[in-house]
Parts: structure tokens; sequence; C-alpha cells
């Protein structure tokens, strides 16, 4: 009996009046637990600190402070500054900021390139929020869309006619990644399944194409795209370029879904395909209400990975000659006007993809959260 | 294997080859087309790069626009298929563009291995070092053991390691990638020397901030004839080609320049009518052109010297003297034959 009453009298203390020690809470307390836990963390901490003061002040001083906003030459922008060329002379990435956007499509016609980009915008958000009233239209619309860009990029029916070769910068980068990423999710899945199915024919052509895709990389693909076809292709045919890129990417990134995929399959329990099959459910409706919807949650880091790495990758186009913000830049160096730039160039372009892949990867994480079903 | 891969090559080179014997009509594609298709480069000061909105311009586009001039009579109905050095054969004997002008060096095994059709030079280039002064280096035989910036997979490294084995000296080669990354070595002091065709030198000296404290040495190490190519199997093309280039040289020799070509026209010399199309040059017919394709060049892009010195001379940021670019008749060896 007493000793109850002890212990709900100690209870009621810890309950009501001890606060954790100060060293515990606050400020303090989350450096003392995160920075200087131990000798070697506090050691890092300090490199750590000592790294960022040597390095952020004269960046941020080269890329902000001292940066040289207006200018028409690199002469200029050079003569505006203390030292030439001790300051980011962003009048440079400014006067060509056209041309990173949207390459060499038509100045009078950019108005669809601008009314495109909204409809992505509104197609991704209709994909990837679901509390949206509505969103079973929202998803319609995200499914029409990439007929619809195309339309409106390319041109026809009473649109005038864009040939693809003035696609370019920014834009020719969202192409191909959304095109990609799009696609490729799809038959990525698809090829998994073919992957893991009985049927040895459909088995043995999904593990042939995979594998063939891997092993080749993805350089010797765009060159087959654009070189080799034309010449297995008869004479006078044309089939665009671009068209080309974005059917061996998609490829590519497929190939790789795929096994990702698998391997989000295989990490299903058995009991799981069980319970599907005891239910009477067929083959379909098992993978499509059971078993899939577990294993992309399981494969979503790596499905969000590959994707990343299908974006970053579409710089390599600029080998057979199509030009993303990277070779838009490159291209731009070379004009005598403003050669010599290259840091301003090379940064504003690592910018962009780190924003766009830092949302990625943001995006796949908040999922990952809400999808998740551990407490 | 290699008996494999070289009945994969022979393959494709079937396939090229029958490619080619259909190609034949290039003048017809492109005038049904409306627009003529020059393979340019991904980007080179002064020859080819595109301006703030988006319109390529240069040495090299500026020949394309007189390809265009002539053939389709409008300078600007031209379309620029960029590529790199890696994929601009294929690009052109695929079909993928109608000729070449792409500050290409005419080579025995490009004209014959790859294969090509060329049409005479449009730029004298030949490969040079740049240094700083205070190096007090005077020749490039003094540059035994220097450390030396070198563009990978190119002619050039073949030509440095040549020059460096015949005058016995040593070097250490700091390989890079592009014109920008040479740059930037070579200012942080990571090389010694700089070394790629002169005009390019001339373009990363001009990019430096004290371009007075550079100099190019006085050696060129090796030839780099540039020049238009065209695939093989249609000599109507080929000779539309060669015959553009010939028409802006004859132009600049006669005096005709896009100012005075309207005056000109009623000169008295009768090549310069024969040129602009007052007087008839027999064979005109045969090659499918316009009285005027001529006059179209010289009126719409100017003579060989004009574009010359609208892309890269003197008052250009590349400042490049004429040199060898210059007219047989000045010192140079830029010579067209006649026009009869």
């Amino acid at each position: 009996m007493n000793d109850k009453d002890g212990q709900n009298k100690m209870n009621n203390i810890d309950h009501q009046s001890l606060t954790p020690p100060r060293s515990e809470i606050g400020l303090l307390g989350w450096l003392r637990k995160n920075l200087f836990s131990s000798l070697s963390n506090t050691i890092l901490t300090v490199a750590a600190i000592g790294f960022l003061l040597w390095l952020l002040p004269p960046l941020f001083e080269w890329a902000i402070l001292d940066s040289i906003w207006m200018a028409d030459s690199r002469k200029e922008c050079w003569a505006k500054m203390e030292v030439p060329e001790g300051a980011a002379c962003w009048a440079f990435i400014k006067d060509r900021l056209g041309l990173f956007v949207y390459g060499f499509y038509p100045m009078d016609q950019r108005w669809r390139v601008d009314l495109s980009f909204i409809l992505l915008i509104c197609a991704i958000f209709c994909v990837l929020y679901e509390k949206l009233p509505g969103r079973k239209f929202g998803l319609m619309f995200a499914i029409a869309f990439p007929f619809i860009t195309g339309w409106l990029l390319i041109g026809g029916f009473g649109l005038e006619l864009i040939e693809t070769d003035k696609f370019g910068g920014i834009m020719l980068t969202l192409i191909i990644g959304v095109t990609g990423i799009s696609f490729s999710l799809p038959i990525g899945i698809i090829l998994a399944l073919g992957r893991r199915s009985n049927m040895p024919v459909l088995k043995s052509l999904c593990v042939m194409f995979i594998e063939f895709i891997r092993g080749v990389p993805l350089i010797a693909l765009l060159f087959i795209a654009s070189t080799m076809l034309n010449f297995f292709l008869p004479p006078g045919t044309q089939f665009d370029l671009l068209m080309r890129v974005l059917i061996m990417v998609t490829l590519f990134s497929a190939a790789y879904i795929a096994e990702v995929v698998r391997g989000g399959l295989q990490g299903i329990p058995t009991g799981q395909y069980e319970a599907a099959d005891a239910l009477g459910l067929t083959y379909f409706k098992a993978h499509w209400l059971i078993i899939l919807p577990q294993a992309l949650k399981i494969s979503i880091p790596g499905i969000v990975n590959t994707f990343i790495g299908l974006y970053k990758d579409t710089t390599l186009v600029i080998i057979i000659g199509l030009l993303d913000p990277l070779g838009i830049g490159r291209a731009s160096l070379s004009d005598a006007v403003w050669a010599g730039l290259a840091k301003e160039v090379y940064l504003f372009v690592a910018i962009f993809f780190f924003v766009c892949c830092f949302a990625m990867s943001r995006y796949s994480l908040w999922l990952e959260k809400r999808l998740s079903t551990e407490n | 294997m290699n008996s494999r891969i070289s009945a994969i090559i022979a393959g494709i080179g079937v396939a090229s080859l029958l490619s080619f014997s259909v190609a034949a009509g290039t003048l017809d594609d492109v005038k049904k087309r409306g627009v003529v298709r020059c393979v340019v480069t991904t980007g080179l000061a002064g020859f080819a790069y595109p301006d703030k909105s988006g319109v390529w311009k240069g040495f090299d586009v500026d020949f394309c626009r007189a390809t265009a001039a002539a053939v389709l009579g409008d300078a600007n109905k031209i379309k620029a298929v960029t590529s790199t050095g890696k994929t601009r054969f294929t690009k052109l004997n695929a079909g993928e563009g109608d000729v070449l002008w792409r500050n290409t060096t005419i080579t025995f095994s490009r004209d014959n291995g790859v294969p090509l059709r060329f049409h005479g030079v449009n730029y004298y280039d030949g490969q040079g070092f740049i240094v700083k002064k205070k190096l007090g280096v005077k020749s490039a035989k003094e540059l035994n053991g220097a450390s030396i910036c070198i563009q990978t997979g190119t002619t050039t490294e073949l030509n440095l390691a040549d020059y460096f084995k015949t005058n016995g000296m040593k070097y250490e080669a700091v390989p890079i990638e592009t014109n920008d990354e040479a740059r930037q070595n070579y200012v942080a002091g990571r090389c010694d020397a700089y070394t790629t065709d002169a005009s390019g030198l001339a373009a990363t000296r001009s990019t430096l901030t004290d371009p007075k404290n550079h100099i190019i040495l006085p050696e060129i190490i090796s030839k780099e004839p540039l020049g238009p190519a065209t695939r093989h199997g249609d000599d109507q093309w080929s000779d539309i080609v060669t015959w553009v280039l010939n028409a802006t040289i004859t132009a600049e020799e006669l005096g005709v320049t896009s100012k005075n070509v309207d005056q000109m026209k009623s000169s008295k010399n009768l090549e310069i009518l024969r040129l602009l199309g007052v007087n008839e040059l027999s064979g005109r017919k045969k090659l499918g052109l316009s009285k005027d394709w001529a006059y179209n060049i010289i009126k719409s892009v100017g003579n060989y010297g004009e574009i010359f010195e609208r892309n890269v001379g003197v008052n250009t940021p590349l400042a490049l003297k004429r040199g060898l670019n210059q007219l047989w008749n000045k010192g140079g060896l830029q010579y067209s034959p006649p026009f009869r």
C-alpha cells in the first residue's frame, strides 16, 4: 500500500514539475547531442565549420554581392568589376536566358512552350497531390497531357509546324525527362512482371531485353539512335531525331525500373501471393489490388533514384548534336562577345539540375512517409 | 570476334553505299524542302555559334547562308544541324545534312576512308601554341620539358607528339576536353602552354583578362586546311558547293562587294559580268542554278573578305589576320579558278 502510494507520488512529481536537465533540451542540448557528442564528432564539426567558413563567404561574395547583372558583353562586365573575373557576370545568363529556356524555338511561338509548361505543372499536381477535389478528371487530364503538349509544341491542326530540331535548352530536358519518366514506369512494371512470369517465351524475351539494355551504355544507345538507325531505314525516310532519342531514353530507363520493381516484387512475402490466390483473385486482380501497391511502395526510393539518373543523363544528348541547357551553355560560350564566362554557365546549369532533382527526391521522401503503414 | 565486328562494319558500309546511290538529287531535295541543311559544330568561337535569339552565326554559317543564297535565292533559308566531332560525318552521310561547313580538316583518310568529297579550303588553319609572356619563351623549339594543355582524341594531339619527337624534345601532356577547360587550366598555371588550331588560340586569348601578357608563338606545327564536304555520289550538288566557295573568292579578287554589287552589274570587266549573271556562263544550267546565283551570294552574304572580316577579322574579338587566307595575289593562298 505504502509502496504504491510512494510510486504514485513519484509518478506525479515526474509528470508535473521536473523538467529535463538543461543540457538535454533547447539549442544547447541539440548541439551537444548532435555535434559535440564525442571527441571525433567534435573534430568533424569544427572541421566542417572551418570548411564552410573558408568556402561560403568568398562564394557568396563572388556569386551575389559583387556580381554584375547589367552588361552587354564580357568586356563590359569585367570593366565593372574591381578585378576582372573577380565576380560572377550573371548578365551573360540573363542575356541568354531565352536561349537557355526555349532553345531555338521561334520567338513569336514561345507562348506555346509557356503554356505547355503551365499544363505540365497542372498535370504533375494532379498526379502527385491526392486530396485534389475531382482528381479523376485531373488524372484523365494527366493522361491526355503528353498528347496535348505534343500537339502544342510540334503544331499542326491550326498551329504553325515547328520542327523538333528547334527544341533545346530547359525545354528539351523537360521533354526528354518527363517523357522518359512517365512512359518508362509502366513499361518497366510490365517488364518486371514479365521477368517473373512462368511463361518461358515471355520471360526470356523480357530477360533478354532487360539484360541487353542494361549491358549497353546510354551513350551507345544514343549513337545507335542518332547514326546507325538511318543506315538501316529505307533512304528518304525521315525519322525524327528527337523521337528516336525519346524512345531510346524511355527503353533505357524502363529496363532499370524493371529491375527495381522486380526487387520490390521479391520483397513481398509469399503469404501475400497465397492469400490473393486463396481469395480466388485472378492474376491481374491479385497484382493490381495486392501485390503491386505493396511492391511499388517499397521500390519508391529505387524508382526515384532511376528517375533522377535519367533526368541527369539527358545532358548526354549533346553528343548527338541536341542542345540541352549544358549544350546551349557551351554553344553560348563560343560567342566571342561572351566567351570566357564558363563558371557562370556551369553554375547556372548545376543549380537548374539540382533544383529539379532535389524536388524529386523530397517528393519521394514525403510519399514514403505518407504511404508508410508501420507504426 | 574481330571478323564478326568487321562483318558488322562491312554491313553498315554496304547499307551506307546503298543510301549513297539513292542520295543523288540533293539539289532537287533542297529545292523541294526550301531549306539547305548544313552540318555545323555545336559551337566554335567565330565559326559557328548561336546568338541571343538562337540564330546561328559565324564564318562557317555564313558559307552555309551563301549556299542557300545560291540555290534558293534566300540566305536565311538554312537549317543548322549541330554535330560534335564524332557525329559530323555520319550525319552528313546518313542524309541528315546536305553539306558540311564545320571547320573540318581535309585529310587523306577522311576524303577516302570516310568517304567524303571536299571542295577546296575556306580557312587555312594550323596548330600553334600560346604561352605566358613572363615565361620568356620566344619559339616553340624552347618548349622542352613544358607541360602542355591538349584536347584529347584530336589530330592536334598526334601533331604535338610528332613535333616534339622530331625536335628531340620532351613534354608533359595535360589532357583536357574543351576549350573552356583548357582556358581555366592554362590561367590557373596547370600547364605552361596550350596548343590547338591558331584560330582557336586567338579565341582563347581574347577571353583572357590580360591578353597582352600572353603570346601566340610563331611556329605553326601542322597544316589544317578547313573546308566544306558533301556525300559521294552527287556530282551536281558537289559542284555547286565548290563554286559557291569559288564565287566568294573570285568576287573579292574582282573587287565585288555586297555594297557595290549592283553597280558592278554595269562593269566593263567581262568576268564580273559572267559572275553576276549579266553574261551567260556556259554550263550554269547543268548546275541547276538560276542566272543570278552568285549575285545573290554577294548581295546577301558578301565576298570572301567580307565574310572573313565580319566573323573572325581584326575588328572582331578574335582579331585574326588574313595570313594564309589572304588572296593569292596578296601573299595568301586563297585562289579560285576563273569564271569562264
